[in-house]
């Protein structure tokens, strides 16, 4: 066949190209119609990646407090990331109120159980009624590396809270970001202290 | 490729794109204006849809991959875990488990259309045994992929077929039996059998790719073969492959995929064996073990022969005899519709092919057994005796002048051009 040449769709153009045929129609309805498809059956391919509903449904976690004294801090795992629950004391709770909300450099509380503005104020990042308790996700804001400060002889920084040995970011006893790169103050998981000595998580 | 170029860049960035890496040429001249012969009917739509069936496996195995663990203990439930946990994961398996059987649907119908047709025939011999080949690669891909669900099902077909290499012992003392211990990487089928299928099963659907490559090469330098078999003799004779073979392909691409939808929503485990939803165990049998449908033509041969060796050779034979069908096929003509005497014994094959399936299915036992042994007979002696001695022998019907002839009749007077489409502004055509 190699001496034969072919005919292309360029030379059959139709006879008036300004009018819209019913051959347009009939190839922008088809195209758009196959358009549509593809995306409908793209869809399921990408959303499979997103979380499962076995990881949706591992929801919450108790953490029974009954051990956990003044000064001592310890970490459990919700939805697989490290929660910081820090068993304050009052020098660390002084600390953290004696702070103006403009020297932060976050002033927003992050604090999943409150709205979305509320202010840094160590009530708020606190538990509720119970300002001795800090439970907050142990994730340094700024790139995701888990801060110091948790275990005894930790390095805490300037602010008897957290310190990042990734890039150094410093968090108070609150929690707050004071120092370094981190943009946000740690957040604040949605949680309900169930009784005195128990957390709910999530 | 075989046929002279006209594609012309416009921009100038299809200009410098063309001097450097001519992709955009090679796209336009093999599947935009390549010459097509103007009767292809609906059997030839199946290359189209053959693609896109293994597009369609191969983008719904690398999301299952994502999910899938693939050892003993966690095989299964991940399976489970996929069905009911992730997004969409129940649609994204019964894409895939049905899609190999609508991917083996479609690979027969081709390959028998390949048959009737003559189109192994010279020129067309490389192209021919590359789709042989492909279809032994999706046989072996399509059980490794079955074997990862860790079944019942599953795991007893792994049993059974990777013991057929044990009857290597019989040639010599020793070899099978080290063979297949290889195969297992153990004693028996179990965790490194799993894994190593499952590194092979990801790996083969893209050889399977490039191999496809290489077919669609061998197609392009003679061209479609077509349904009177005689070659294209002018620029009459073809039109360009986009609008009419796209549109026609995509046309039955629609309809086939219909009939895989309907499968995927409302029939998704008819085709599969309930048994593979209980969990492997390597102490229990299942009463009565057979393989997904679009192996039990071959498996009814396997049961047919008696002996071991002699079945497990037999069974690798059945394809085998595929790769020489260019050379055992004598007849004048490519095709079957010319054929007054061979067309009998071809449509004889496909039912023999067919019911080789139904006995496949039932239990090796009395009259199964011996029809099992009298199919498996005619399959052989089809290739082996019918082609050569039937196409010697045959005397073809009349073969029309040309292609364009066998579409708008004998000849006239003032010479028919084609008409493609129908409202165009210059009539002569492009010669």
């Amino acid at each position: 066949m190699a001496d034969t040449t072919h005919i292309t769709p360029a030379q059959f153009p139709l006879p008036d190209e300004d009018e819209p045929s019913r051959r347009d129609v009939i190839m922008i309805a088809a195209g758009g119609f196959a358009a549509a498809g593809l995306g409908l059956g793209l869809w399921p391919l990408l959303d499979q990646m997103n979380p499962d509903q076995s990881a949706l449904s591992m929801a919450t976690t108790e953490v029974d407090l009954t051990h956990v004294e003044a000064g001592q801090a310890i970490t459990v795992m919700w939805r697989g990331k490290p929660i910081f629950i820090r068993h304050r004391t009052d020098k660390e709770i002084e600390e953290a109120k004696a702070v103006p909300i403009d020297d932060l450099p976050d002033p927003i509380a992050r604090n999943a159980n409150l709205p979305d503005d509320a202010p840094a104020t160590d009530e708020n990042r606190a538990g509720k009624d119970r300002e001795s308790w800090l439970v907050m996700i142990g994730i340094c804001t700024h790139l995701g590396c888990i801060p110091k400060g948790q275990a005894i002889g930790d390095p805490k920084g300037d602010y008897d809270g957290w310190f990042c040995p990734c890039h150094g970011s410093q968090y108070d006893s609150a929690g707050r970001v004071r120092k370094g790169p981190a943009p946000q103050n740690m957040a604040i998981p949605p949680y309900t202290l169930v009784s005195d000595t128990k957390v709910k998580i999530g | 490729m075989a046929h002279s170029s006209s594609y012309e860049p416009s921009s100038g960035i299809e200009k410098w794109i063309d001097a450097r890496l001519p992709v955009p040429r090679l796209m336009y001249d093999q599947f935009l204006a390549f010459p097509t012969p103007r009767n292809l009917n609906y059997w030839w739509t199946f290359g189209g849809i053959l693609s896109f069936m293994l597009v369609s496996q191969i983008a719904t195995g690398v999301v299952l991959a994502m999910h899938y663990v693939a050892t003993p203990t966690n095989a299964f439930d991940s399976v489970e875990h996929i069905m009911r946990d992730v997004n969409w994961g129940w649609l994204l398996r019964y894409t895939h488990a049905v899609g190999a059987s609508m991917f083996f649907l479609a690979a027969y119908i081709h390959t028998f259309r390949g048959l009737y047709y003559g189109s192994y025939k010279a020129p067309r011999e490389v192209l021919w045994i590359l789709g042989v080949l492909i279809l032994f690669l999706m046989i072996a891909t399509a059980f490794m992929g079955y074997s990862l669900v860790w079944g019942q099902m599953s795991f007893w077909a792994v049993t059974v077929i990777t013991n057929l290499f044990s009857s290597l012992d019989a040639v010599i003392p020793g070899l099978g039996t080290r063979l297949v211990q290889w195969i297992w990487g153990g004693f028996a089928v179990g965790g490194p059998t799993l894994t190593r299928l499952y590194s092979l099963h990801y790996l083969f659907p893209f050889v399977i790719a490039g191999v496809v490559v290489l077919h669609v090469w061998a197609l392009h330098i003679p061209g479609n073969n077509n349904p009177t078999g005689i070659d294209v003799k002018s620029a009459r004779d073809t039109v360009p492959f986009h609008p009419y073979y796209t549109i026609k392909d995509g046309f039955a691409l629609v309809l086939f995929a219909v009939l895989f939808a309907g499968f995927v929503f409302y029939a998704p485990n008819l085709l599969g064996h309930p048994d593979n939803y209980i969990p492997a165990n390597p102490l229990q049998t299942p009463q009565h073990i057979v393989p997904e449908w679009y192996f039990l033509p071959f498996y009814a041969i396997l049961r047919a022969i008696p002996n071991k060796l002699f079945g497990v050779a037999t069974l690798m034979g059945a394809i085998v005899v595929l790769f020489f069908v260019p050379w055992l096929d004598t007849s004048r003509v490519r095709s079957t519709s010319y054929r007054p005497i061979y067309k009998w014994f071809f449509w004889a094959f496909v039912v023999t092919c067919l019911v080789l399936g139904y006995l496949g299915s039932q239990p090796p036992e009395g009259i199964y057994l011996v029809l099992g042994r009298i199919f498996t007979a005619y399959y052989f002696l089809f290739f082996l005796l019918v082609m050569p001695v039937v196409g010697w022998i045959e005397k073809p019907k009349a073969l029309p002048g040309s292609i364009t002839e066998s579409v708008l009749g004998p000849e006239k007077s003032s010479p028919a051009s084609p008409q493609p489409a129908p409202r165009r502004r210059t009539p002569e055509p492009a010669l």
